[in-house]
């Protein structure tokens, strides 16, 4: 690999921003069976680091700190982009289509990609994050054959689906990304690697990088972080939102230019980060309340053409730093984010609309029934007249369902005992729709409507 | 009764093609016995087939032979009778495919989504371990119980996915073998665990550190990867261990004191990140003002927009041209005037022979403010209170360039200059003097010429719109020469204002 000559720097700083990256050690990557870890030991206790500790570690050891440092990133996705495959016997590989979980974590997080970081070494010190620079959690870094072994190694045992691959800041946002689109070019022209990448951008990285990241990886993020500016400036000082922005508004540019040209079908598939681009923020770090984080959202989704944007409850992380609040986010309250994120994009809701007065989500109440309680006027809905948008407004109908049921008005009457069958959730519609067989009666008007849907009051355990 | 005995490999394509034939010989559903077993496809049970009932076509939608062929591969013993039974129903229009009224359809269907299901944790959860191969092309093998004979249906997706290694899936139904690209079949004779491979340990490593013990929600994996699948898959031996720790892990987290102060690394990093950050200073007044324009947060739309769009063009321009807001392209690109109303511009300006890098072209408000619509955002006129946030850098622009001519083209340009944005009708075309003495000339928006829902008057706006810069292009080069060096050299105190600032 090769190394760039690092900038003069303190003796402290220079050891931490350079470590030697170090080639395969076939020892350790094919260790004798016997070596199995029963009971399995975790390898990555926060310890002060030193020179020494840092140029031994094996192979398992990296991959131990590298990957509990990625965790934090919610996207998994390896769906959509482009379709190839490796029927041809001329490299390993295949995507597009529905993308595959090939496990779970008992978080019950999917595990789809090698979510790896290239380094945990950083630079910036952003106080959410476990790698910041204060951090006084342990260091490693993957070379680039290291990143390409593994995904490959771990490819073929059908493991994952392909490598997600983000990094902390080593020396400059242009050096860190560069070995980022080495790696990806190395799987693809190397290797023959035709299985899914994404990469995560470095803010401020030089645009011909992100050209040439957009040409190997199926998808590109870069974090928005926190749902305003001022929040990013006092927990990410080096971070600029602006830059955040024009780095998503440089990756659409870039797509629609890839799909210029009319096709026969006139619409031509980006060939530019083919997979589209996604974001994470992260909630519960600041003040900021639903509506805020919401309209965040729409604002992306509508300037950006963002694939999908993570929420993700901030979790405590080991050394956390003193900025940050001491209670982490419910859990619930990144559900009810998603419910609406989904509110927003397949319901044809506005943000206006959701988060009642407060501009919080309801924690008992999912969004859209949340609304439906709010909003009686609107019901009941006759299933055999109403269009489709007020269909798609009933709680306990999903888009199949009335995919489903406006195909079956077409055959005939739709009763209300067919409507189980189509994927209705019936018991939590009942109150909001009339159907042959069926009227709400009373339901409508009765007083304890929302004490029917909201889970009994519980006390939400925090660890 | 004629009973089918269907073989074991190529169970699906065997029922499609004995039920053509029953159903061409008229055999009535009621009396055909189906059953799965024997080895090869020349086992068939075979009778002389005897007609009870008219003889048929099967005529079936492509969905319908796709759904119920999936539902083919599930357990259940009565799968193959009820499949002839609803194509001969389907065949004549007594059933309607994806009717989940009709008993059976709904059975298929959801055996059909069973199989779905269970192909894709086969996709999901096989786990090749590397063995001795022949010639170069590395060697993998598999042991997998589904829960279902659905081998046959999910193999040709490992054949695409692994197609530059030879690959062995065996499960207690059958084996796939995959060789120099050569998918075949066998039958299953004794079950055959590869033995253990060294990269399993990374695999577990990996998915013990991925694990965030902050979050633990045991049901939603075990919805996903369902307890049956775990004994083929090596990281499932280390969840109980993973949900034991993890209460002590968090607490651990909760109780470790956030240091006060950074240490003497992390203080030269963030020394070395201020210097890496740093970004060279603008160079000349209109990049600076420029530079300035980019940080404005005097209202509210920067938190909705990418980048302020500051204006662009020499600071010796005689003709300054003003318009209403940057749109969807300007916000993305930060340069004004560059999407569909930038090209109207242009093709305007190009038939009035005006240049635009001689000219200086900015917009009365710099960020762009829309409403998102899903993945579109529409246009909204800035209102007042916008507008006048927003002359300050637009009184600066002026100030700066020191314009011979302003061309304001559409109302919010106006109102900006004149105070006024009303009757753009009457004033379009006219000059109005500013209380500095500058000439305005009222224009049409671009964007107002793109909005117009009649050909030709499009083509007349359009044409006043030339029309207008055509006048200004004039009027910009008799006043231009000398008096604008002579005011090059009063604008400087400007600069060091501007800097000030």
């Amino acid at each position: 690999m090769v190394r760039r000559s690092g900038q003069a720097l303190g003796a402290a700083a220079a050891s931490g921003l350079d470590p030697a990256p170090g080639h395969i050690d076939h020892t350790t990557l094919r260790p004798p069976s016997d070596r199995l870890p029963q009971p399995f030991r975790l390898p990555v206790p926060v310890r002060e680091h030193t020179m020494n500790n840092m140029a031994k570690r094996s192979l398992s050891e990296k991959l131990a700190i590298l990957s509990d440092a990625a965790k934090y990133d919610a996207s998994c996705a390896s769906s959509g982009g482009e379709r190839r495959d490796s029927r041809d016997g001329k490299g390993l590989g295949s995507s597009g289509g529905a993308g595959i979980c090939h496990a779970y974590a008992p978080d019950g997080r999917c595990i789809s990609l090698l979510k790896i970081l290239m380094t945990n070494f950083c630079i910036y010190d952003c106080a959410y994050c476990i790698n910041r620079a204060s951090s006084r959690v342990e260091r490693a870094r993957f070379s680039v054959e290291e990143v390409v072994h593994l995904t490959i190694e771990f490819y073929r045992r059908n493991y994952i689906e392909g490598l997600f691959l983000s990094s902390g800041i080593i020396r400059s946002p242009d050096d860190t990304m560069a070995d980022m689109v080495r790696i990806a070019r190395k799987l693809r022209e190397e290797e023959g690697f035709r299985g899914y990448i994404h990469l995560k951008t470095i803010p401020s990285a030089s645009q011909e990088l992100i050209d040439e990241a957009g040409k190997w990886a199926d998808r590109l993020s870069i974090n928005i972080e926190l749902p305003t500016e001022q929040s990013l400036k006092s927990l990410a000082p080096e971070k600029d939102a602006r830059n955040i922005k024009q780095s998503m508004a440089d990756v659409r540019l870039k797509r629609e230019e890839s799909r210029a040209g009319k096709s026969w079908r006139g619409k031509r598939p980006a060939r530019f980060a083919p997979a589209g681009q996604s974001t994470q923020v992260i909630v519960g770090a600041d003040l900021a309340d639903d509506r805020t984080i919401l309209t965040q959202s729409s604002d992306l989704y509508a300037s950006y053409g963002l694939s999908r944007i993570y929420y993700s409850a901030f979790s405590p992380i080991p050394d956390p730093a003193k900025a940050l609040p001491i209670k982490p986010a419910p859990l619930m309250r990144e559900h009810r984010l998603y419910q609406a994120d989904w509110l927003l994009r397949f319901y044809d809701f506005r943000v206006e609309e959701i988060g009642g007065a407060s501009g919080m989500l309801d924690l008992d109440l999912d969004p859209k029934t949340a609304w439906a309680v709010a909003h009686r006027e609107h019901f009941p809905v006759d299933i055999n007249r109403a269009p489709r948008e007020a269909l798609l407004r009933v709680p306990g109908f999903g888009t199949k369902t009335v995919n489903r049921l406006l195909a079956a008005r077409r055959r005939g009457l739709v009763r209300y005992e067919h409507l189980a069958a189509m994927g209705a959730i019936v018991k939590r519609a009942k109150a909001f729709i009339i159907a042959p067989g069926w009227a709400p009666r009373g339901l409508l008007e009765e007083e304890h409507l929302r004490a029917r849907f909201a889970a009994p009051a519980e006390q939400l355990s925090l660890f | 009764m004629h009973e089918v005995v269907l073989p074991r490999i190529g169970t699906v394509s065997a029922w499609r093609a004995e039920a053509r034939k029953l159903a061409r010989a008229g055999v009535p559903p009621e009396a055909v016995l189906w059953r799965r077993g024997g080895a090869a496809p020349d086992l068939f049970a075979g009778a002389p087939l005897q007609a009870e009932a008219a003889p048929r076509e099967i005529r079936v939608s492509k969905a319908a032979i796709d759904g119920i062929e999936s539902a083919l591969y599930h357990s259940d013993p009565e799968r193959f009778a009820r499949a002839y039974r609803t194509v001969l129903r389907l065949s004549v229009g007594q059933a309607v495919w994806g009717d989940r009224s009709d008993p059976d359809i709904a059975k298929l269907l959801a055996q059909g989504k069973a199989i779905g299901r269970d192909v894709h944790k086969m996709h999901a959860f096989v786990r090749f371990r590397e063995v001795a191969g022949q010639g170069p092309r590395r060697a993998f093998a598999a042991w997998f119980e589904p829960e279902h004979p659905c081998l046959e249906r999910g193999a040709p997706f490992f054949a695409k996915r692994f197609g530059d290694m030879d690959w062995v899936i065996a499960t207690p139904d059958l084996t796939a073998r995959f060789e120099e690209g050569t998918l075949s079949f066998e039958e299953t004779r004794a079950p055959d665990r590869p033995p253990e491979d060294a990269t399993e340990d990374l695999w577990r490593t990996y998915y013990a550190s991925i694990f965030n013990p902050a979050r633990v929600m045991v049901k939603a994996m075990c919805a996903e990867m369902p307890k049956k699948y775990w004994k083929n898959l090596p990281e499932a031996d280390l969840i109980p261990g993973l949900i034991e720790g993890a209460e002590a892990r968090v607490r651990a987290m909760a109780e470790t004191m956030p240091v006060l102060e950074p240490d003497r690394r992390a203080r030269a990093l963030s020394d070395h990140a201020a210097q890496v950050l740093a970004r060279p200073a603008p160079e000349g007044p209109v990049a600076t003002l420029a530079e300035e324009v980019r940080t404005c947060t005097r209202c509210d739309l920067c938190r909705h927009a990418t980048q302020a769009v500051p204006g662009q063009g020499p600071r010796d321009a005689c003709v300054m041209i003003v318009g209403e807001q940057p749109g969807d392209q300007e916000d993305l690109r930060g340069l004004p005037f560059v999407g569909p109303a930038g090209q109207v511009f242009d093709r305007a300006a190009a038939v009035a022979g005006m240049n635009r890098s001689a000219v200086f072209v900015t917009n009365a408000v710099k960020h762009f403010k829309f409403q998102a619509r899903g993945k579109r955002r529409i246009h909204q006129r800035p209102d007042a209170g916008e507008v006048e946030a927003c002359r300050w850098w637009l009184d600066l622009e002026r100030e700066l360039v020191r314009p011979g001519l302003i061309v304001a083209m559409g109302a919010t340009a106006a109102e900006a200059l004149t105070g006024d944005g009303r009757h753009m009708a009457r004033r379009r075309g006219r000059i109005e003097t500013l209380e500095d003495g500058t000439p305005v000339l009222i224009a049409w928006h671009p964007a107002y010429v793109l909005r117009l829902p009649d050909a030709d008057a499009r083509a007349r706006a359009e044409a006043e719109l030339a029309a207008d810069l055509t006048i200004a292009r004039q009027m910009g080069e008799a006043g231009q020469a000398p008096a604008s060096h002579a005011a090059a050299a009063e604008k400087s105190p400007e600069i060091g204002h501007l800097r000030e600032r």
